[in-house]
């Protein structure tokens, strides 16, 4: 059996201290194999976003472990952490994290632009990200500018600015309506079944999980194996 | 990033927020310019110390007297040695100066690194003739590798067989002249008592004429042969012996390190001889000078540590601004490294910017008030430029500043570098 690309063992996430204490993850364990597509399911903040930052990398948890291919995330140091963080994990965050200022170009490249990618290459590399997600035409225009799915589509743009082999997408469609979600629903499953990124995606739309190849319901920071509210 | 791309961006970001970026760089641009001006203001009065004291004297020479062995208070009246001549000095009456014979020459000589010795003869000169019939008082000093600024007409030739005098420039107009250039080339009359009460003159040829200068003694530079020719009219009808000792006499020395200079020093103070340089006469007006523009930049160091936590205060905010921005960077897998260099440039930036707009506001206005103050207030110390800018010292000026804004820049870039992706990207 491979090693899978990520796994988790009694993950656990605490969040402030004394009476604020909030257990948000209480001992979750996975597996994720490489090329799979994974929809996380859950209540509003029962736990989802939380942890996803966990799998990327981007928190320390309580307690339990992240292995990426095998490897304990805690043994590896800053260097090696932030090549994971920039080379295999695309994420796309909840909000979108756009630099309005900027054009939609420079915020496509900012994986790049970190990983020391030369201007010209740089360029190159933004606008056929920008070109598969049909908004090459939209380079050159501030990010603040653009439509709620336009916007959407440059995030998901960035997260694969630097061909990465694990995409992050937290409710990707949470803000759009049901046609444009669909648009970038396609873009994602095309991402996974015809370039091998593994998809890791939260959602709290059934019909979307439904798509996915394999469903994790959480609730109050568990695993639940199936989805009661749901089936009941 | 690469340290270009960190530059860039650096820069960039540095000009998001342009009000605060500008006012900022105000700050800084006062203590640059601030620090400018008085370091402007210590090569400037420095140059024209130097200038001034070459002007009086050869910085290579000493003046060597005997040392006065009289000194301590309750020491009583020294005992009369036949061999010791002395000789009235001025200071506080009866004080008096062991007189220099010809031996002690022949000693301070021998002297490793001395390259010769020539005895201080005071010429009491009675008055300079010019083109008219006034006479006018005059005191004169031999040149010994003195540099003086001139007015008009060259440096004296101490190995022409001609007499040669350089006038200042306040005898031009008495003596009959109507300007310096005009008196340059004509003869003047010098008096001279000698020994028996006889008037007798020299004639000299005006070689040069003196800028008013702030250490000249208002009197005249003459040259070897002049020097000789009134030497021998004043002793004229003396007794052999009393012309044949020196109340001083000036000792030249190849050029020389310090050290060395000290060293022969030593040696004839060994031998009971007191050896002076222009420096050491004149080191106490160096070290006011020097005192004042240090307390001038104390001010203007102060005035940059200000400026200082201006910038703190714009990167906090700036930091601040950009919390999301910069939990996004390190989510895509910027360093902390990295996080640091980009906010620490961006003060280094601003260090620059302020601190070039400051110098070159200083050399600029400096400049200007410098030549108008040279032209009207200050014109009577001729050749003072009471602010001057060396390429040397204002670098150093804008490294220091830059220094002081990297130092500034820290605290926020650390702030900055130390965040937690998530924590930053939940920052509202
Ligand atoms: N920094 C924090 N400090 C305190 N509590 C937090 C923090 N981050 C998250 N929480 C809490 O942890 C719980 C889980 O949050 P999380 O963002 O993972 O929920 P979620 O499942 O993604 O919800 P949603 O669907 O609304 O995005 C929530 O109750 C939230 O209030
Ligand atoms: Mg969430």
């Amino acid at each position: 059996m491979p090693v899978p690309i990520l796994s988790t063992r009694d993950l656990t996430k605490t969040y402030g201290r004394g009476p604020d204490r909030f257990d948000a993850l209480r001992g979750v364990s996975l597996d994720i194999d490489r090329g799979d597509s994974v929809a996380i399911v859950g209540k509003s903040g029962s736990g989802k976003s939380t942890l996803m930052h966990l799998l990327a990398l981007l928190d320390t948890p309580g307690a339990g472990s992240v292995h990426v291919e095998g490897t304990d995330a805690r043994s590896l140091n800053g260097r090696r952490l932030n090549a994971l963080r920039n080379q295999m994990f695309g994420f796309v965050f909840q909000q979108f994290f756009l630099n309005h200022a900027t054009t939609v170009l420079d915020n496509v490249v900012l994986p790049l632009k970190i990983a020391g990618v030369g201007a010209r290459e740089r360029r190159t590399r933004g606008m056929a990200v920008l070109e598969q997600l049909e908004l090459a035409d939209k380079a050159r225009n501030k990010a603040g500018n653009l439509s709620g799915g336009q916007k959407q589509r440059v995030v998901i743009a960035r997260a694969l600015a630097n061909n990465p082999r694990v995409l992050f997408a937290d409710e990707p469609t949470g803000n759009l309506d049901s046609a444009t979600g669909r648009i970038v629903e396609d873009i994602l499953f095309d991402l996974n079944q015809n370039h091998g990124i593994t998809l890791i995606t939260v959602t709290h739309d059934h019909d979307l999980a439904a798509r996915f190849n394999r469903r994790l319901y959480i609730r109050d920071g568990q695993l639940i194996t199936t989805d009661e509210e749901h089936a009941a | 990033m690469n340290p270009l791309e960190t530059l860039k961006t650096a820069i960039a970001n540095s000009f998001r927020s342009k009000l605060r970026t500008t006012l900022t760089v105000l700050a800084i641009f006062v203590g640059a310019f601030t620090l400018t001006i008085t370091n402007g203001l210590g090569t400037g009065i420095s140059n024209y110390i130097d200038s001034q004291v070459a002007a009086v004297g050869a910085s290579n020479a000493f003046t060597v007297t005997r040392t006065d062995t009289s000194s301590g208070l309750g020491s009583g009246p020294q005992k009369y040695d036949p061999n010791t001549r002395v000789l009235a000095a001025g200071g506080r009456p009866g004080s008096t100066q062991v007189a220099l014979t010809q031996a002690d020459l022949d000693k301070v000589a021998a002297v490793p690194g001395i390259t010769g010795v020539s005895p201080v003869t005071r010429l009491n000169t009675a008055y300079i003739q010019g083109n008219n019939q006034d006479k006018y008082q005059l005191s004169v000093s031999v040149l010994a590798g003195a540099q003086p600024q001139l007015d008009a007409g060259q440096n004296l030739d101490d190995g022409s067989q001609a007499p040669q005098i350089i006038l200042p420039s306040s005898y031009v107009a008495p003596l009959g002249f109507s300007d310096s250039a005009q008196a340059v080339g004509q003869d003047a009359t010098i008096g001279i008592l000698d020994a028996t009460g006889t008037m007798r003159t020299v004639t000299a040829k005006i070689n040069g004429i003196e800028q008013n200068a702030l250490l000249s003694s208002g009197g005249a530079f003459i040259n070897k042969a002049l020097s000789s020719g009134l030497a021998q009219a004043q002793a004229t009808g003396t007794p052999s012996t009393t012309a044949q000792v020196y109340t001083s006499a000036t000792a030249a020395f190849a050029p020389s390190s310090a050290a060395q200079i000290a060293e022969m020093k030593n040696q004839l103070s060994a031998a009971g001889y007191t050896a002076q340089t222009l420096d050491d006469r004149i080191g106490t007006v160096r070290t006011v000078i020097n005192g004042i523009i240090g307390v001038l930049d104390a001010f203007a160091v102060i005035a940059l540590v200000a400026a200082g936590f201006g910038i703190v205060n714009t990167l906090l905010m700036s930091v601040q601004e950009r919390t999301r921005e910069i939990g996004l960077m390190k989510a895509m897998g910027m360093g902390s490294g990295s996080v640091f260099a980009l906010f620490s440039t961006e003060a280094a930036f601003i260090g620059l910017l302020g601190s070039l707009i400051g110098s070159a506001a200083a050399i600029a206005l400096g400049t200007v008030v410098s030549h108008a103050l040279a032209r009207g207030p200050l014109s009577d110390l001729a050749g003072l430029q009471i602010l001057s800018f060396a390429p040397g010292p204002v670098a150093v000026v804008i490294v220091l500043v830059m220094a002081i804004a990297f130092i500034a820049g820290t605290l926020p870039a650390w702030r900055a570098a130390r965040q937690n992706p998530i924590d930053s990207l939940r920052y509202e």
